[in-house]
């Protein structure tokens, strides 16, 4: 077994040795650095568009995931050696995707074999990039009183209705959504996910400018936008199980992502030679802190593949791995002092940076929703 | 590195200590003892040491079960659930790892000895308020072929009853740890009344003889041996914390659910529920860190210092933030000492000091995450 791993480790590293271009070893996973792939997507150069294709290839971009999907079949063990040896030569993430992080998910756990096999390759080779469709302006942490609806309509569904908050929606291919599909059932019984390609007719979106300057999210409207019936995952009406799995793995992402952030460089080196001993001390708690959601992603993934069931827990890695970068990026900003205040308004500077991480407290379901989570369904405390 | 989940041997473990330790010393056999005026219960420490966990990490050779340090965390935490007062920190942790680090007779001896449970041992380090080993500056003077300890100890956990004394004096190029009798001539031992109620003491040497029989390890390299003795009681000291943080915690929780006012349990008031499930996300995060100290000090012993010092400093925090809690959550109630809330906040802040503070362990994690 361990002799497994080893030859695992070893063949893998000859691999990314010839196969991981010069210039995808940077080290940079920020947000300007990712590459999301899509119809719409330009490469940002040429070492960009060859890391995907290599990784691809060998089913590296979604390297837990079946292989007859496009992934590489890893267990939980070579799933980490893969993010070492990554980690190791400073390489970027070949392919970073919402189709990675929260739809495969959940077509893997919901969708039929049809499905599986029509949408999950495009998704790990970076064909078609998808988009999410939750929130409306009516219902944001309230989600399940959702509006916008799809009508049977014999052959196909028939939606109306607006999103808000769908994250690069005007660079998606795809959007899955949730829309209600019986207006009489309680408010979580009526609801179905549902796959649309943004191509349709009477789809729209509109950017929507944040306080960090960028536009990641949009408004994304459907005017009599026609479905057809192939295109719901899970049963119809039983949408909201499907999008309470997606969102367990949309706060592990969150989390994890803030988590790779801490893994690279300690705050101190950030510090330097500032002896401001207030901020010497906010600085050291977040490392500490950040250290142990560190283990705590590491022991709750370790936990899954034990088949403890992680749950509702997972409420907990979004809270703290959220709340966590916000109070670091405070360490950051005042660290940088009046340098940090000068930006261009684009992603990748300090100030947008720090301005950005507000939204971690807010999407896939704000603090105060994932502390609900936990007190009801966790603690059990009387709702 | 084995995996952060608890393995099966070590949930029958904590099982079975949780058991045992729910009939044999629940919170109210602490407040018998305090009410009876004694910090010890030699007999229920004969019972634990029949069950192995003396010897926890004794090797098997001197009779002891080496189960590891990650087992000894378990054992830990079930103690701290309910408050037990033992000498297992000081004895089957501390002085046991300490005695392992020197491979003679008389330290095999010495270790059957503590598997056992014949044998109970102190750590007598501190001098001033605070955790500082290195800034010792108690002497040990050369004198013929021993030394002469003269000087003050205090804050030594289990001292007034230990059988054995662990002392960190300085020597000529440096610092040395002796293990002497309890009853040398010349050791005078205060007991202290500490707040947790447990056993502490403050010592007096007054040109205490000691061979070089008695010294524990190399002479001017007391760290050689004492640095790991102390990384394995720190870590079972913060596994200790967050199984106090979890006692009191249920504690809380079980409160927040029979309490009634305004005609409801108050655990359904929003501003409760956010403050119990913040802190139950402490208590999860923090047993993280717990959980990989034990298995580093099992694995890769001579690099456990960054994960050792990150379960002491969270454990801290994390214990104080759970009895602080604790008490304001039971509102009224929680501040009689008829409930037993009251001991759980006082054994935290006996443990936030023992070993070095949050302060103390922060910088360590300081220092060797480049800052």
């Amino acid at each position: 077994m361990a002799d497994d791993l080893q030859t695992y480790r070893s063949e893998l590293r000859d691999w990314l040795a010839a196969n991981c271009p010069d210039g995808m070893r940077d080290g940079q996973n920020g947000e300007a650095a990712i590459c999301w792939g899509g119809k719409n997507w330009t490469f940002t150069s040429d070492a960009q568009r060859q890391w995907l294709e290599n990784a691809a290839s060998r089913g590296l971009t979604v390297p837990t995931w079946p292989k007859a999907y496009g992934g590489a079949g890893l267990d939980r063990a070579r799933e980490k050696i893969f993010h070492e040896e990554l980690t190791r030569i400073n390489a970027r993430w070949p392919l970073q995707s919402f189709g990675i992080w929260m739809l495969g998910p959940a077509l893997l756990h919901f969708g039929t074999e049809e499905q599986k096999r029509h949408y999950l390759p495009p998704i790990a080779r970076g064909e078609i990039r998808w988009c999410q469709g939750y929130s409306e302006p009516g219902a944001g942490s309230d989600l399940a009183s959702l509006q916008t609806r799809a009508e049977d309509k014999g052959d196909h569904w028939l939606v109306n209705g607006q999103k808000v908050w769908t994250s690069y929606a005007d660079q998606a291919d795809w959007i899955f959504a949730l829309v209600r599909t019986d207006r009489e059932a309680p408010k979580h019984k009526g609801i179905s996910f549902i796959l649309i390609d943004m191509a349709s007719e009477g789809v729209t979106t509109r950017p929507i400018r944040l306080i960090s300057g960028a536009s990641p999210f949009c408004e994304t409207f459907f005017d009599n936008v026609k479905v057809p019936k192939t295109q719901v995952v899970g049963e119809i009406n039983r949408g909201w199980d499907v999008a309470k799995y997606l969102l367990t793995h949309e706060r592990q992402m969150i989390s994890a992502s803030g988590q790779a952030m801490f893994a690279g460089r300690a705050l101190g080196a950030v510090l330097g030679d500032n002896q401001d001993a207030s901020l010497r001390a906010a600085a050291l708690k977040c490392e500490v802190d950040a250290l142990a959601v560190g283990l705590t992603l590491e022991r709750y993934k370790d936990m899954a593949e034990a088949g403890t069931g992680v749950g509702d827990a997972s409420a907990m890695l979004k809270y703290m791995g959220t709340e966590l970068n916000k109070a670091r990026h405070e360490v950051l900003m005042s660290a940088g002092g009046s340098d940090a205040l000068e930006w261009d308004g684009k992603a990748g500077s300090q100030a947008a940076d720090w301005l950005r991480t507000k939204a971690n407290s807010i999407e896939g379901g704000t603090s105060e929703v994932m502390l609900s989570i936990i007190s009801r369904r966790v603690l059990g405390l009387p709702g | 590195m084995a995996k952060l989940v608890k393995t099966e041997d070590e949930v029958m473990l904590g099982d079975a200590a949780r058991g045992f330790l729910g009939d044999a010393a629940p919170v109210s056999h602490l407040r018998g003892l305090r009410d009876g005026g004694a910090t010890h219960d030699a007999g229920l420490w004969r019972e634990m040491a029949a069950m192995g966990w003396a010897g926890v990490l004794v090797p098997e050779a001197s009779g002891g079960s080496d189960m590891g340090h990650a087992a000894a965390g378990v054992l830990a935490g079930e103690m701290g659930r309910t408050l037990v007062a033992s000498p297992f920190l000081s004895s089957a942790v501390i002085a046991a790892t300490a005695l392992k680090q020197v491979s003679s007779d008389r330290a095999a001896t010495a270790l059957a000895a503590i598997a056992s449970g014949e044998a109970t041992y102190a750590l007598a380090i501190d001098e001033g308020r605070k955790f500082a080993p290195e800034a010792t500056a108690m002497q040990a003077v050369a004198d013929g072929n021993g030394f002469r300890l003269s000087g003050d100890k205090c804050f030594v956990i289990d001292g007034a009853l230990a059988d054995r004394l662990l002392v960190l004096a300085r020597t000529g190029d440096g610092l040395t740890l002796f293990d002497l009798p309890a009853d040398r001539a010349g050791i005078t031992r205060s007991r202290t009344n500490q707040i947790d109620s447990r056993n502490s003491a403050r010592l007096h040497f007054d040109r205490v003889e000691a061979t070089g029989d008695d010294v524990l390890g190399q002479v001017d390299d007391a760290m050689a041996v004492l640095r790991p003795a102390l990384e394995a009681g720190q870590a079972a000291l913060a596994a200790e914390m967050t199984g106090l943080a979890s006692g009191a915690f249920d504690m809380t929780i079980g409160y927040l659910k029979d309490r009634r006012q305004f005609g409801v349990p108050i655990g359904s008031f929003q501003a409760l529920q956010h403050r119990a499930a913040h802190l139950w996300c402490e208590i999860e995060v923090t047993a993280s860190a717990i959980l990989h100290a034990g298995r580093k000090l099992d694995e890769d012993a001579g690099n456990a210092t960054l994960a050792v010092s990150l379960a002491k400093a969270r454990a801290t925090s994390t214990a104080q933030l759970a009895v602080i809690e604790g008490v304001q959550m039971h509102g009224g109630i929680g501040m009689t000492d008829a409930f037993d809330m009251g001991f759980y906040m006082k054994r935290a802040r006996v443990s936030a000091e023992w070993l070095g503070d949050y302060g103390y362990h922060a910088e360590q994690v300081a220092r060797l995450r480049g800052f």
